[in-house]
Parts: structure tokens; sequence; C-alpha cells
């Protein structure tokens, strides 16, 4: 744990990872999520909660490659979570390192603020994908059945794979969180940001030696 | 000299199992056991593991790293996603460490990120074998699969 977090990130991004043209990940993404659009006819709630199983199904993968290249080990609280998945994660797989910001008091929740997606680099969406439910805020919910009731209004949460992606992760390391988008530039808003909440950990599955 | 390597799920199943022969004979391959054997040998270090973890004096303890005998030492890596990978090698084998390493980045690569691959599940994934066996080769030049 010599090395600060960030400069891990850049280290492990500069030497151990390949990388690809970020043009064919961006058009590959977009031809994906406007698929999704297609296939589930503009439901937006339903392409949002696609979007989030296939990033969780991702993340269960890919934090196998983060611990192999990373080579770090616990960490020692949430708020460390917060940062090594801000400085190290987000830095080796997509170049970018958000911003960790609105720690909990308790230490049980943080947001992520994007100043850069490369995802939605191209990306304007249409009208529709843009109305947003009266009154709420937050991101839909990510399971399936608690979205049935205001499926026309919910917007599309273009990036909503990252989502997934760190719910997935996290919980293969034993952290049960949800993570959702509360603001994107894409639709408007000042600043896109990602809310990561601490469910619980998940102590019976943690390893021997590890708890 | 690598003389075979162990994968065990989180559940303490083995799912991955590989010996490998020296191509010299001042260094003997591991003895050929049946599959339940190995089944029930990775069961036990499994058990082993959390024990050793439990015992120690302090908290926080690893557990198991390296098992050493005057013919092999069997040193384990187990990661915070409960994973154990276990390799085998002759007692003079030096950086165990960095081979550990490299089998678990080529674990990441050609098995978890290998789509038709279930997690938990045996591993049997023709690339990982064949970048594991290339591996190998780099320490022992002569090496053949068991």
């Amino acid at each position: 744990m010599a090395k600060p977090l960030k400069t891990l990130g850049e280290d492990v991004w500069r030497t151990k990872v390949e990388k690809v043209n970020g043009e064919l990940f961006a058009l590959t993404y977009g031809s994906i999520v406007t698929q999704l659009c297609r296939d589930f006819n503009n439901n937006y709630a339903k392409v949002n909660t696609q979007l989030d199983k296939m990033g969780y199904n991702m993340g269960t993968r890919l934090i196998e490659e983060f611990l192999a290249r990373s080579q770090l080990g616990r960490c020692r609280d949430f708020r460390d979570t917060a940062e090594t998945v801000a400085k190290v994660a987000f830095k080796m797989f997509l170049n970018i390192s958000p911003t960790v910001t609105n720690v909990a008091p308790d230490a049980k929740a943080f947001s992520l603020i994007f100043d850069e997606n490369p995802l939605a680099e191209f990306v304007e969406l249409p009208e529709s994908a843009r109305r947003r439910a009266v009154g709420s805020t937050a991101g839909p919910v990510e399971n399936g059945d608690a979205m049935a009731s205001a499926p026309a209004q919910a917007p599309l949460w273009f990036s909503n794979v990252l989502c997934g992606v760190v719910r997935g992760a996290l919980e293969m390391v034993q952290l049960q969180v949800d993570a959702r988008w509360v603001s994107d530039v894409l639709l408007g808003d000042e600043c896109s940001e990602m809310r990561v909440t601490l469910i619980k950990v998940l102590e019976d599955e943690v390893p021997a030696g590890e708890d | 000299m690598i003389l075979g390597v162990w994968i065990i799920n989180k559940a303490g199943g083995l799912v991955f199992q590989r010996d490998f022969t020296t191509g010299s004979n001042v260094v003997p391959a591991l003895a050929k056991l049946s599959t339940n054997d190995y089944l029930v040998l990775a069961g036990t270090f499994h058990g082993i593991h959390a024990i050793t973890s439990r015992i120690s004096p302090m908290a926080r303890s690893t557990g198991i790293e390296v098992l050493e005998t005057d013919t092999f030492t069997a040193t384990c890596h187990q990661t915070p996603t409960g994973i154990k990978i276990v390799l085998f090698t002759d007692p003079n084998q030096a950086n165990n460490e960095a081979l550990m390493r490299r089998v678990y980045d080529l674990y990441a690569d050609y098995v978890m990120k290998n789509p038709f691959y279930t997690p938990e599940m045996p591993v049997r994934c023709e690339l990982f074998d064949v970048h594991l066996f290339k591996l190998v080769q780099t320490v022992n030049p002569a090496a053949t699969q068991a």
C-alpha cells in the first residue's frame, strides 16, 4: 500500500492493460443501447434495467482482472473502496477518474462525479429519452418489478451499464451495494453523478482469513 | 520447476487441476491421484486454510500461504473474491509469488473473460490451458502435461 491510489491507477493503466480504439468502443456501446431501445420499444425503464444487468455480469468478471492487475488487497473501509473504485478501477478500465464527493456521515454511501464519460462522447439523447418522472430526481430502481409504476416517464440513463459494473464487481468482494445515476449531463443536468450506497457486507461469504 | 496448479472455488470445490512433468530426472513429477482424491484433497486444504486463519493469535491472518516439504512446496494465494490458487513447485523454486501472480493474470484473462465460462464451475478453457502451459515452459523448458 506504499503507492498512493492515484499513482497506482495511472501505473496500471499505463503498463498493464490492453487499450482499444475509443471510438470503436463508444460506437459499439452506442449501438448496443440503441438496439435495446428498439427491442424494448423505447421503454427506457426496461432498457435501464437491461443495461444494469449487463453491467452486473461484466462486473462479476472484471473484478478478477482488476484484482490481478492492481494487486490490491481488501479495502479498509467503504471510504477506501470509494477512492479505489474512482482512482484505480475507473482509471484502469476507462482512463477516467471520477471525483468522490458527498460521502455520507456514516461513510456508507458516496457519489462519483464524472467530468468525462467515454461512453457518451458522441451522444445526444432524443427528446423522449430525456423526459423525467415528475417529482423524482433519482434514477429508476434497477430491479425489474419496482419500476412498473412509471415506465413511460423514466428517462434513459445512457451509461447505466456502469452502475451494473460497480454493483457486480463490489458484490464479488462481498459488498452489496446499490448503484444508480442521480443526474446525467445527457439529460441536461449540471453534472453526471452516480450514487453508490452500501446495503450490507455479505459476512457469510467473506473468505476465511479476510474477515 | 512448476509441478502442478490447482484452482479452488469459494466453496472449496476443485475447479481446475493440472500436473506438469519437469523433463528432469532430478525433480520427479507429483504422484498421480484419482479425480476423487484430488477433490478430497482440495476440500481438505480449503478446510485447513480456514482453520489456520481462525487459530491465528493475531486477527486478520490470511491463513496458510506456503506449505513446505522436503520434496515439494505448495504456495497458496487467496483472492479477495475467495478463489484459491495453489501452485506446486519443487523446493528450490524461487519467486513463487511472481509465478502465482502470472497464473492469476491468466485466470483473469482466459477464464473470467471467456463469456461462456460459468463462474464457480470447473474450468474447461483451452486458451487458459495453452497459456498456462507456456508459462510453465518458461520455468521448466522440457515440461509436458502430465
